[in-house]
C-alpha cells in the first residue's frame, strides 16, 4: 500500500492513461477520441450528463467493453484491459451504479466471489482484512447480512471494501451519490478523501456539480461522448468552489447560446386564462425498492404550453410518465384531462380521450423490434378501425397510412416491412412520434425523446415537439438535458426523489435557477 | 426474485429465429434445406456405424412413407392429429408461452371423445354426434389447461414446470378414466367402447385417408391466418415477441395469456378427439403416442409458420410410416426417427446462430 | 384387503420405494444445480437414458457393476458436453436444444439396443447389497432401508455433499451468483461460461449415474425409453426444492412411494389402477404451487445465456 502514497499530488504518477479511445454502438458513437489521466493521490471527478459517455468509459476501464479505436496505457505500458478479471488483475476495482452484488449472498460471501472455485472460502482470512480496512476507514460492514437486506449506501461501502479486499489501487466509483442520502454523500466524500491520502487513485463519476467541486482533485467535463474540458488540480484550487462551479457550468450546458430560433418565448401560445388541458393534483405512487415513487406530484398544462421536467435521472421521472399514461398504478391523487377524470381509465382508454406517452425506452417498450415498421406504428390501435375490420388486418388501409406517415415524419425506412428494430434510434423515434402524434392527440407525454439522438434528430424531434405544442397540444416534456428544456418549454419544474421542487416560468434568468435545483444546489 | 422474470426471460430470449422477414425466399430455404441436409449425413453416418447401408434406409422410408400407395395414404391419415397438435402449438409458442403439456391435453380430449361419442350417436345423428364430442373434447383440454394458464397470468408460475406436471397427471388421470370410468364391460381388453366404423369421421373418396386430415389442414390454416391477419392475433404475438411493449401498448396481458392455453390446449385435445373419431375408434388403457413433444421439433423446423408447419409434419408423418415399415424391412427400428429429428433440429439451431453471426459482423 | 399392512408388504413397499426414489434423486439433484447456475437443463432426460444405456452396456460386457455405473456417469456427461457448447458457450435457446437431446438419445439408444441385442433383453446379475450391520436387522425397517446397493448410500450421502458445496465453499458462491446474477459474478473475475459448464456437466454425470442405476440395479435390465420421465421429474423436483438439496431428497422419496406402491399393490392384488396412486405426488405438487406459486423462488437469471455487457 505505502508503495503508491504520494508525497504531494503533483508528484503522484500515472496509474492509468487513457490515448484517443473511440467506442461505437450501433448508432451512436459513445466515446469520441477521449483522452484521460488517471493519477494515484487523486480524485478525478468525471463530470457529464446521461448519455455523455461516462458510462461507456467505465466499461472499458474494467474489462467489460473494448475500445474499437485508441488505446489504454496501465503503468506506462499500452495494455487491452481484456475481462473483467484482468481488470482486478491490474489493481482496477469499479463500483458500478448498478450493484453488482449478489442479492441472495451475504456480504461475506459477496466478498469471497473470485476465490479457486475448488477452494474452501477463506472466511476468518477475509474478516481479519476487513476488520482492518474497515478500520482505518472508519466505515461499519455487517458482514454475516444478506446484501439483499441493506440500504444501496450500505451495499455501496460493501462493493468498495471489496475493492480494497482485492488491493485496489485504482477505484472507480460510477455515479454512487446518485441514490445516497445527504449524509451519506458526505461520508462516502471524507471516505474518498482517507482512500487517496493512502494513495488510491479514484475515478468519481457524478453529475452533480457541488459533488464534483467539493470531492474532486481534478474535473474533466464530458459532453456527447467527447471531452470538453478538464480543470487541474492547481487551477481548482485557486478558483475555489463557487468559482470552479461557474466554470463547469459553462463547460457543461454552454453559454447562453446566440441562437434566436432554438428559443421559444414563455407564453407564446398560451394565455393563463385558458382552462388546462390536463389537470394533476396529488399524484402519488409507491416507492419500490428500486424507484422512488411519487409524493403529491401537482400541476396543470394548457393548451400549447409546454411544461419541463427536469432532473437527474431515476427521480421519480418514469414513474410520473407511466402513472400518467396508465401503465402504473397510482396510489392516490387524481388526473383530468379537458376537465374529465381518467382516473379510472386503462391505457387504452387513456390514449383514445388523447392522452399521449412517448417512452424513453424505444426498443425496449416503444416498438416491437422484430415487427415491421408499419406494425409498430398502429402498436397501440391494434383492433380499432379503420386498420382493423370485424378483428381483421385491413392491410391496404395499414400500409397506405403507414406510408402516409412514413412520409409526414420523413422516416428513412428500405420498405414498410422492414424490422423496425434494424433502423437508426433516430428512425425509431420517428416512428413513435409519428404514433403518438397522430389523430387526436391532446396531451402529449415525451420522456427524454432525444436521448442518445445525432443532432440532426435531436433537432428534428425539437421541432415536432414544438409544432405539437403550436396546434394547441398540451406537452409534457421530462428530459435530463437542462440545455434543451430551456430551448423549449414555457415552465420548468424540477423533479427531486419523486416530488416535484419547483414550477418556474422559463425567462432569461432561469437557467441557473434551475441548473442550481437540478444539481442539488438549493435555488 | 420471482419466477415472473424467467417467464418472460425464456419468452424473448427464445425468439432469435421466427420473423425474420425481408431476407428473402432463398435464403430462408437455404437456411432451412442446408440443416436437414447436414442432418442426414450425419445420421447416415449413425447408420453406418451399426452397419445399415444409408441409401438403403432413406430409400425405403422414401417409398414406404411416400410413394407406395398404402404408405402415403398412412402417412396422410397420421397427419391429422399431428396438424392440430401443431397448431396449438403455434399459437403458444408465437405468444411466448411453452406448452410442454401437449400429451397429458391430447390423451384427455381423445378419452372425452371415446367416451361421449358412442353414447351420444345413440340419442342424436352421427354428424351432431361427432361435433359434440369434438366440442366436449375441446372443452376438456381448455379446462385442464387453467391450472397452468391462471398460476402464469396471475402469479407469474414459470409454465414450463406446471404443463409438464400437468401432462403427468393428465396422462395418469385419462388411463384411470379409461380403466375405472369408460371401461367397455363387453371386451377383456382395457379399453373405451369402440365406436363402429360407420359412426366415425368418414373417409375421403375411395381411400383409407381419413377425413380428419382436411380438419386438421383447416385448423392449422385458420391458426396461421388467425396468428398473421387478425388482431387478436397480432396481440398475442406482441405478448411473445415484447412483453413490455404489450404492457406500454395497453394489452391485457393476463386474460391473452389465459386465452393463449385455451387456445393451445384447446386444439390439441381437438386433434385426440379427431385421432379417436377417425381412426382409432378407441381408447386403449395405456395408449400415449406421445404426439406433443415429437411435435415441437417440426413447429421448431417451421419457425412457427403455419403453412412450413405442414410441410414438416408431413415430413414427420413420412418418416414415422416409413420408419415404422423400414423397422421391419431394413431392421432400423423406428425410433430412429427421433435420432434424424433431434439432428436436424441442433444443426438448425446452428445455422441460424451462425448466420446470426454472420449478419451481426457484416453490420459492424 | 389381506395383507396390505403386513409386515412383509411394508418392508416390500419401503424398500421399492428407495429403489425407485434414487435415480429421481441423482437427476434431481443434478438439475438443481443446472438451474442454481442458470441454465434449465431439458435435456436431462436425455443424458438420463443415455446413462442407462452405456451403464448397461458398461455393466453386461464388464462384469463389474462399479464399471457400468462409471460408463452411465460418463455417457451422461458425454451429452452435457454437447448442451453446455450448445447452450453455454453459444447460447442457443436451452429449450429447443434440451428437447432435441431427449428426443435424440430416446431414440439413439433404442436403436443401438436394437443392433446389439436385437430383440433379446438379458439381464444383469441381481445387484449385491450392502448390509449395514446393526440397523438392518431393525425389524421392517431394517431389511427396507438398510440391505441396498452400495451407490445407494451413497447417493444419499450426496445430498450432504450438495448442501456443503452449496453452503460452504467457493464453488458453491459462485455458482449461486451465475444464476441470480451472473453480471455480479464476471465482475468478480469469475468466468460465468466455465462455472456454468462445470454445472451442466456435473448434471450430466449424476443424470447419467441415475440412468447407469435404474437400470443396472433398479430393473436389471435395459428397455428403450426406461427412463419414462423420470429426468423430467428431476426438473419438477429440482423446482420445487428451492435450491436445497434435502427438498431434492424428500420429494423423491415422496415419488419414490408413490412407484413403489404401484408396483406393490399389484402384488397384493389390490384393485385400484397403478394410476390413481401415480397421480398422487404430482396432485401434491401441483396444489402446492397453487397455494404458495407466489413464493416459488427460482434463480433471476435461469434460462438467459449471459453476454459480457449486453445493453
Amino acid at each position: 500500500m505505502t508503495r503508491y502514497s504520494p508525497s504531494s499530488t503533483a508528484e503522484s504518477h500515472e496509474i492509468v492513461v487513457l490515448d484517443r479511445v473511440t467506442k461505437r454502438f450501433p448508432g451512436i458513437v459513445a466515446n469520441d477520441g477521449v483522452d484521460l489521466s488517471i493519477r494515484s493521490g487523486e480524485v478525478h471527478v468525471l463530470l457529464g450528463e446521461n448519455g455523455a459517455g461516462k458510462s461507456t468509459l467505465i466499461g472499458m476501464l474494467s474489462g467489460l467493453q473494448q475500445p474499437d479505436e485508441g488505446r489504454i496505457l496501465v503503468d506506462g505500458q499500452p495494455t487491452p484491459i481484456t475481462s473483467p478479471r484482468h481488470a482486478l488483475s491490474l489493481g482496477i476495482g469499479t463500483v458500478f451504479q448498478h450493484m453488482m452484488l449478489v442479492p441472495t449472498l451475504t456480504v461475506a460471501e459477496n466478498l469471497l466471489l473470485g476465490g479457486p472455485w475448488w477452494q474452501r472460502p477463506k472466511l476468518h482470512l477475509l474478516e481479519e482484512r476487513v476488520a482492518e480496512i474497515t478500520r482505518s476507514l472508519n466505515i461499519t460492514v455487517r458482514l454475516h447480512a444478506k446484501v439483499s437486506e441493506l440500504s444501496l449506501g450500505e451495499q455501496q461501502q460493501v462493493e468498495i471494501l471489496r475493492a480494497m479486499v482485492r488491493n485496489s489501487r485504482l477505484l472507480i466509483l460510477d455515479e454512487s451519490t446518485s441514490m445516497l442520502t445527504p449524509q451519506g454523500i458526505e461520508e462516502l466524500g471524507a471516505l474518498m478523501r482517507r482512500l487517496v491520502e493512502r494513495g488510491l487513485a479514484i475515478v468519481f463519476i457524478t453529475h452533480k456539480l457541488r459533488e464534483a467541486a467539493a470531492f474532486g482533485d481534478r474535473i474533466s467535463v464530458l459532453k456527447l461522448g467527447r471531452k470538453v474540458g478538464e480543470i487541474t488540480p492547481a487551477r481548482l484550487r485557486f478558483l475555489g468552489e463557487k468559482a470552479a462551479i461557474a466554470e463547469i457550468v459553462e463547460m457543461m450546458f454552454g453559454k447562453q447560446t446566440g441562437d434566436p430560433d432554438a428559443k421559444r418565448h414563455a407564453g407564446t401560445f398560451t394565455r393563463p386564462d385558458t382552462a388546462p388541458l390536463l389537470r394533476v393534483r396529488d399524484l402519488s405512487v409507491t416507492s419500490t425498492a428500486n424507484s422512488p415513487g411519487l409524493t403529491s406530484v401537482s400541476f396543470d398544462i394548457r393548451p400549447g404550453e409546454i411544461l419541463g421536467i427536469a432532473g437527474i435521472d431515476g427521480n421519480g421521472q418514469k414513474q410520473l410518465a407511466e402513472a400518467l399514461s396508465g401503465q402504473l398504478a397510482s396510489s392516490g391523487g387524481s388526473v383530468s384531462l379537458d376537465g374529465r377524470p381518467i382516473d379510472p381509465m386503462n391505457v387504452g382508454q387513456r390514449r383514445a380521450a388523447g392522452l399521449r406517452y412517448l417512452t424513453d425506452d424505444r426498443l425496449g417498450e416503444g416498438t416491437v423490434g422484430a415487427f415491421p415498421v408499419s406494425i409498430n406504428f398502429f402498436l397501440k390501435q391494434v383492433g380499432e378501425a379503420p386498420f382493423w375490420r370485424r378483428g381483421l388486418d385491413q392491410r391496404g388501409e395499414i400500409d397506405r397510412r403507414a406510408s402516409e406517415l412514413v412520409r409526414e415524419y420523413d422516416v428513412r425506412t428500405p420498405s414498410l416491412k422492414t424490422p423496425v428494430g434494424r433502423l437508426s434510434g433516430g428512425n425509431i423515434q420517428k416512428v413513435l412520434l409519428a404514433r403518438e402524434l397522430a389523430d387526436g392527440a391532446k396531451v402529449v407525454i415525451f420522456n427524454k425523446p432525444t436521448y442518445g439522438l445525432d443532432l440532426a434528430n435531436t433537432l428534428a424531434t425539437r421541432q415536432r415537439i414544438r409544432d405539437s405544442a403550436a396546434r394547441g397540444l398540451a406537452i409534457l416534456l421530462i428530459s435530463t438535458d437542462l440545455e434543451e428544456l430551456l430551448s423549449m418549454c414555457d415552465r420548468i419544474a424540477v423533479i427531486a426523489s419523486g416530488r416535484l421542487v419547483g414550477d418556474v416560468r422559463n425567462q432569461d434568468d432561469v437557467r441557473t435557477t434551475v441548473g442550481r435545483m437540478m444539481v442539488g444546489v438549493a435555488a | 426474485m420471482s419466477v415472473e422474470a424467467t417467464g418472460r426471460a425464456a419468452a424473448t430470449a427464445v425468439d432469435s429465429g421466427p420473423p425474420r422477414g425481408g431476407s428473402g425466399f432463398l435464403h430462408r430455404l437455404l437456411m432451412t434445406l442446408g440443416p436437414i441436409l447436414a442432418a442426414l449425413i450425419l445420421a447416415g453416418a449413425i447408420l453406418l456405424a451399426v452397419g445399415v447401408d444409408p441409401l438403403a434406409y432413406y430409400g425405403t422410408v422414401l417409398e414406404r412413407g411416400l410413394l407406395s400407395p398404402l404408405g402415403i395414404q398412412q402417412t396422410l391419415t397420421r397427419m391429422a392429429p399431428l396438424l392440430f397438435v401443431a397448431s396449438g402449438l403455434i399459437v403458444a409458442f408465437r405468444a411466448g408461452m411453452w406448452n410442454l403439456g401437449g400429451d397429458g391435453q391430447f390423451l384427455l380430449g381423445a378419452v372425452t371423445a371415446a367416451a361421449s361419442a358412442p353414447l351420444l350417436i345413440t340419442v342424436m345423428p352421427d354428424w351432431l354426434a361427432l361435433v359434440v364430442a369434438f366440442l366436449l373434447a375441446t372443452s376438456v383440454a381448455m379446462i385442464w389447461s387453467l391450472v397452468p394458464a391462471l398460476l402464469r397470468a396471475y402469479q407469474g408460475v414459470n409454465e414450463i414446470i406446471t404443463t409438464l406436471m400437468m401432462t403427468f397427471l393428465g396422462t395418469s388421470l385419462a388411463n384411470v378414466l379409461v380403466k375405472l370410468v369408460f371401461l367397455d364391460p363387453t371386451t377383456t381388453v382395457p379399453q373405451t367402447r369402440t365406436l363402429p366404423v360407420d359412426d366415425r369421421l368418414p373417409r375421403l373418396f375411395d381411400t383409407t385417408v381419413t377425413s380428419g386430415l382436411l380438419l386438421g389442414l383447416v385448423a392449422i390454416i385458420a391458426v396461421h391466418l388467425m396468428m398473421t391477419r387478425t388482431a387478436f392475433g397480432l396481440k398475442l404475438r406482441i405478448v411473445g415477441a415484447n412483453p413490455r411493449a404489450a404492457i406500454h401498448a395497453g394489452l391485457g396481458v393476463p386474460k391473452l395469456t389465459v386465452a393463449v392455453f385455451a387456445l393451445s390446449a384447446g386444439l390439441i385435445g381437438l386433434g385426440g378427439a379427431v385421432d379417436i373419431l377417425g381412426v382409432q375408434g378407441n381408447v386403449r388403457a395405456d395408449w400415449n403416442p406421445a404426439y406433443g413433444l415429437a411435435v415441437i421439433p417440426a413447429v421448431f423446423l417451421a419457425r412457427m409458420n403455419g403453412f412450413a408447419a405442414i410441410g414438416f409434419v408431413f415430413l414427420l408423418s413420412v418418416l414415422s410410416i416409413g420408419g415404422e415399415s423400414a423397422a421391419r424391412r431394413v431392421g432400423v427400428p423406428n425410433t430412429f426417427t427421433l435420432v434424424l429429428v433431434a439432428i436436424v433440429l441442433i444443426m438448425l439451431a446452428l445455422a441460424e446462430y451462425f448466420d446470426h453471426r454472420h449478419n451481426q459482423s457484416r453490420k459492424a | 384387503m389381506t395383507g396390505l399392512f403386513s409386515e412383509v408388504f411394508l418392508g416390500a413397499l419401503l424398500f421399492g420405494a428407495v429403489t425407485a426414489a434414487i435415480p429421481l434423486l441423482l437427476a434431481g439433484l443434478g438439475e438443481q444445480m443446472s438451474e442454481k447456475a442458470g441454465v434449465l437443463n431439458i435435456g436431462i432426460e436425455g443424458m438420463m437414458i443415455c446413462g442407462a444405456y452405456l451403464g448397461f452396456v458398461g455393466a453386461f460386457y464388464s462384469g463389474s457393476l462399479w464399471l457400468g455405473f462409471l460408463t452411465g456417469l460418463l455417457g451422461g456427461m458425454a451429452v452435457a458436453v454437447v448442451m453446455a457448447l450448445l447452450c453455454v458457450r453459444l447460447g442457443l435457446n436451452q429449450i429447443v436444444i434440451g428437447i432435441a437431446l431427449t428426443l435424440g438419445l430416446e431414440g439413439l439408444t433404442a436403436l443401438l439396443h436394437h443392433f446389439q441385442f436385437s430383440r433379446s433383453y438379458p439381464r444383469l446379475p441381481a445387484a449385491d447389497a450392502t448390509v449395514i450391520p446393526m440397523l438392518s436387522d431393525i425389524p421392517v425397517l431394517g431389511p427396507a432401508l438398510f440391505r441396498h446397493h452400495l451407490l445407494v448410500y451413497l447417493a444419499v450421502a450426496l445430498v450432504v455433499v450438495m448442501s456443503v458445496i452449496y453452503r460452504r465453499t467457493q464453488l458453491g458462491l459462485n455458482l449461486q451468483a451465475a444464476g441470480d446474477k451472473p453480471a455480479a459474478l464476471d465482475v468478480a473475475g469469475v468466468d460465468v461460461m466455465r462455472t456454468r459448464t462445470i454445472a451442466v456437466l456435473t448434471t450430466g454425470g449424476l443424470a447419467g449415474l441415475g440412468g447407469a442405476y435404474l437400470a443396472n440395479v433398479g430393473a436389471g435390465l435395459f428397455i428403450p425409453f426406461i427412463t419414462n420421465g423420470a429426468g423430467f421429474l428431476g426438473i419438477v423436483l429440482a423446482m420445487m426444492a428451492r435450491g436445497r438439496p434435502v427438498w431434492v431428497l424428500f420429494g423423491a422419496l415422496l415419488f419414490g412411494v408413490c412407484l413403489s406402491l404401484t408396483t406393490a399393490m399389484q402384488v397384493a392384488g389390490i384393485n385400484i389402477p397403478t394410476d390413481v396412486i401415480q397421480m398422487l405426488p404430482f396432485l401434491a405438487v401441483m396444489i402446492m404451487l397453487v397455494l404458495f406459486g407466489r413464493r416459488a423462488s427460482l434463480p433471476a437469471a435461469l434460462g438467459i445465456p449471459y453476454e459480457r455487457g449486453a445493453r
